[in-house]
């Protein structure tokens, strides 16, 4: 198969997903519209009534939203690490997926930070972060790292996008001249000279580059919003790598699932194979081998040194009428049970692979849970409190709905990126087909690169 | 508020810092009549005044319209140090500085700026009840953490908050190690002339929905040459609040060398370990005057209930 023909038939494959919107899609878009219509009633209903809807009081002033926030921003880190690193690492078998990989970060990283927006109580003065901005506060901080964050990830995906644009723009594809239209707008007038290739690539590859200490910025910068308090469980020093480290790891989960869903989905079975499910699986056990090494270090020091509230905090996390059922399932589904099912080749299987993977990235969500609300409810003064709501957290319906109209609006975007852009990189993977079948080919590449 | 004195107001704010004596002479031109006897007032900026006995009144009025427009909210009185000291050997969880201050700031019976906890450091120890209020701290965690700069540290010591540029993030009420800090969930429940009230940082008042607030130590009142509200309304003079700087303290009742009060009581400070440096300082609950029990005696039922996790033996 030589350039040209994996060009033309990757086209094949993608473009009835390109071309029209099939009942199917419909189906799928009215109902994610549904869920986050029901999200954007209790949006209302919060805004309307204020805070009282939700489950948060005085003592646990945060609850599902700061988890959510700290969720999608970990799996955002999946374009990052995945594209960022296998792409300076230059490793062919990246390649198909790194679109997907893409996609994840930018729309986490447009979700996420919706979530604190939720928390605050006057949205009104949403403005005032900018204008009256305090350079001390962790707040400003994650502020500043995510829109980078956000601005850098954009770039990235559109930089491996201009190939993909020029490619639908000239072919034969049945979209509508308008469509074209815009297609060669986005493609910057790529003819794919030499001179640009060289331009696309090095561009691509800074970005590469950049995009990885801005993605640890901003995790670290996002854990010590906690780290940087007097509280239990949030006063660490590794707060910073640990919070990193769950993020990839959670990442490579969400990677592994949306390359499950849109294999099956598309058919794209020829070029999403096993060895992607199993290359990220390793990747995936490695991290969380770090993971758990972290955590295991964490509750091992607080445990051990035994101060007042690290010790109530623990009691908490053990006790099975209170946290224990959840800081189990955190543990055993977010670190244990990957390593049995990827470690062992037997168990080793695409279906099993995402199943671990989906029961890992619950496992990481829980565990963002378990690090914002017992910690809030474990006070260093006695609360001598007797209103329920404001010893215990409990979230209310209006927090879930948002929390599932977050989850649905990951899931539309990317199934209305993947009808405008090719969710397999058709100029890359074509790319790498061709180095594999035609050494020559890649010399004479090689040449206009070095002469350019 | 008749109109000319309110356009006075609205033009000495514009034209920036206004004198006790422009004060003075303004309300001359208005035509008001001089007592002739002349009585020594603090004035805003921390200066020794003296001012006419038929302007008192004025006076303090004109002081606190001023302070609305929120500027002077945010320096301080110079050259002065608050500082409270909290006698635990004398308080019988009387509760009236509780009421006392949500009477003072319009805060509803379930909203505690101040509140008395039952403290029992260890099974040996004995219990005894403890005032907490905001301490004040002069290495503040919640001042740090706040991006917008709506509370904020004054020269005199206070931690204040406006109300009026907080944005609700709750940042500060979780870096606070002290769980001092209250937000307004919902709508205040207030009538509408408190609604009316001209908001500054230091009268804390009217309350605002998604905002939040906290013990201010009443900088309005010690403006006005008064104790805060809590100081005068305990009626086992627990609270001595004063100034570092004089090193002098009251309860209302004596006047004390800071100093002095705390050498000889061994005075200690919440949790010093915590490197947050508060400037509420407590007197150990030696030579109790009153025993524990006492506290229970004029508790609801709810509130007993608050306690019911400390073994009193
Ligand atoms: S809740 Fe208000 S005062 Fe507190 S940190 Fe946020 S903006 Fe500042």
């Amino acid at each position: 198969m030589n350039f040209k023909e994996t060009t033309q038939n990757l086209l094949k494959e993608l473009a009835p997903t390109i071309e029209k919107f099939t009942w199917k899609d419909w189906l799928w878009t009215i109902s994610l519209s549904l869920v986050i219509l029901w999200g954007m009633y209790a949006l209302y209903l919060q805004i309307a009534r204020g805070h009282e809807v939700t489950g948060m009081r005085d003592n646990v002033v945060w609850g599902l939203y700061v988890a959510n926030f700290i969720f999608f921003i970990g799996i955002s880190y999946a374009g990052a690490i995945i594209s960022g690193i296998l792409h300076l690492m230059n490793l062919e078998w990246r390649k198909p997926i790194i679109r997907i990989a893409e996609l994840i970060t930018v729309i986490a990283t447009i979700i996420g930070p919706l979530y604190i927006l939720l928390c605050m109580g006057r949205l009104d003065r949403l403005h005032y972060l900018f204008i009256y901005p305090r350079l001390q506060s962790p707040i400003t901080w994650d502020v500043i790292a995510i829109l980078t964050y956000l601005v850098g990830s954009v770039i990235f995906l559109y930089l491996t996008l201009i190939r993909d644009f020029s490619i639908l723009s000239t072919q034969q594809l049945n979209i509508g001249l308008k469509r074209k239209r815009i297609y060669r707008f986005l493609s910057l007038g790529f003819k794919n000279t030499s001179e640009q290739k060289v331009l696309l690539k090095v561009s691509t590859n800074i970005m590469a580059i950049i995009i990885i200490p801005i993605a640890i910025v901003v995790h670290s910068v996002l854990s010590w919003i906690f780290g940087m308090t007097l509280r239990p469980g949030w006063h660490s020093t590794i707060f910073g790598p640990y919070f990193v480290l769950a993020a990839v790891y959670s990442g490579t989960g969400v990677m592994i699932l949306a390359m499950y869903f849109f294999r099956r989905l598309y058919g794209l079975q020829r070029y999403i194979t096993k060895k992607h499910f199993v290359y990220l699986g390793y990747i995936m056990i490695m991290l969380g081998a770090g993971y758990g090494y972290f955590t295991f270090s964490e509750y091992l020091t607080d445990w051990y040194s035994s101060e007042k509230w690290n010790t109530e905090l623990i009691d908490k996390l053990f006790n099975w009428q209170e946290y224990g059922g959840l800081f189990f399932f955190a543990n055993v589904a977010g670190i244990l049970l990957p390593f049995i099912v990827i470690g062992i080749p037997k168990l080793r299987t695409i279906e099993s692979i995402t199943l671990v993977s989906a029961l890992m990235v619950l496992a990481m969500w829980v565990k963002r849970y378990l690090i914002v609300v017992p910690t809030l409810e474990t006070t260093l003064i006695p609360m001598q409190e007797t209103r329920p709501e404001y010893i215990h957290y409990t979230a209310t319906w209006l927090e879930w709905a948002l929390t599932f109209a977050g989850i649905a609006a990951f899931i539309l975007m990317f199934k209305l990126a993947s009808k405008f852009i090719p969710i397999i990189p058709i100029w890359e993977t074509s790319e790498s087909i061709k180095k594999k079948t035609s050494a020559i080919d890649t010399n004479v590449d090689l040449k206009s690169v070095t002469h350019a | 508020m008749n109109k000319s004195r309110r356009e006075f107001v609205k033009k000495g704010a514009v034209a920036g810092a206004i004198t006790a004596a422009g004060v003075s002479a303004w309300l001359k031109d208005q035509g008001i009549k001089e007592a002739g006897e002349k009585v020594k007032l603090l004035s805003q900026d921390g200066q020794l005044i003296e001012v006419d006995k038929a302007f008192l009144k004025l006076h303090a009025q004109a002081n606190s319209e001023i302070l609305a427009k929120n500027t002077m909210g945010r320096e301080g009185i110079p050259g002065r140090k608050f500082v409270m000291v909290v006698d635990l050997s004398k308080c019988n969880n009387a509760r009236k500085c509780v009421t006392a201050c949500q009477k003072m700031h319009y805060l509803p019976e379930d909203k505690e700026w101040l509140n008395v906890k039952l403290m029992k450091d260890n099974e040996q120890s004995a219990p005894y009840w403890f005032p907490k209020m905001c301490f004040h701290c002069d290495n503040p965690p919640c001042v740090k953490v706040c991006p917008v700069d709506a509370t904020f540290k004054r020269a005199d010591g206070l931690v204040l908050i406006d109300n009026q540029r907080c944005i609700g993030c709750k940042f500060c009420m979780a870096a606070c190690p002290y769980s001092t800090r209250v937000f307004n969930w919902d709508e205040p429940d207030l009538s509408q002339e408190v609604k009316d009230l001209p908001y500054s940082p230091e009268t804390s008042v009217p309350s605002q929905h998604g905002t939040v607030e906290k013990c201010d130590f009443c900088p309005d009142m010690v403006r006005k040459g008064k104790l805060p509200d809590c100081v005068t309304a305990c009626p086992n003079g627990v609270f001595y609040f004063g100034d570092e700087i004089e090193d002098a303290v009251t309860n209302g009742d004596e006047t004390v060398r800071l100093s002095e009060l705390l050498r000889d009581r061994a005075g200690y400070r919440f949790m010093e370990d915590l490197g947050t440096k508060p400037r509420v300082y407590y007197l150990p609950p030696t030579g109790r005057m009153f025993p524990v029990e006492r506290g229970f005696k004029d508790l609801t039922e709810e509130q007993k209930e608050r306690y019911k996790d400390v073994n009193l033996d």
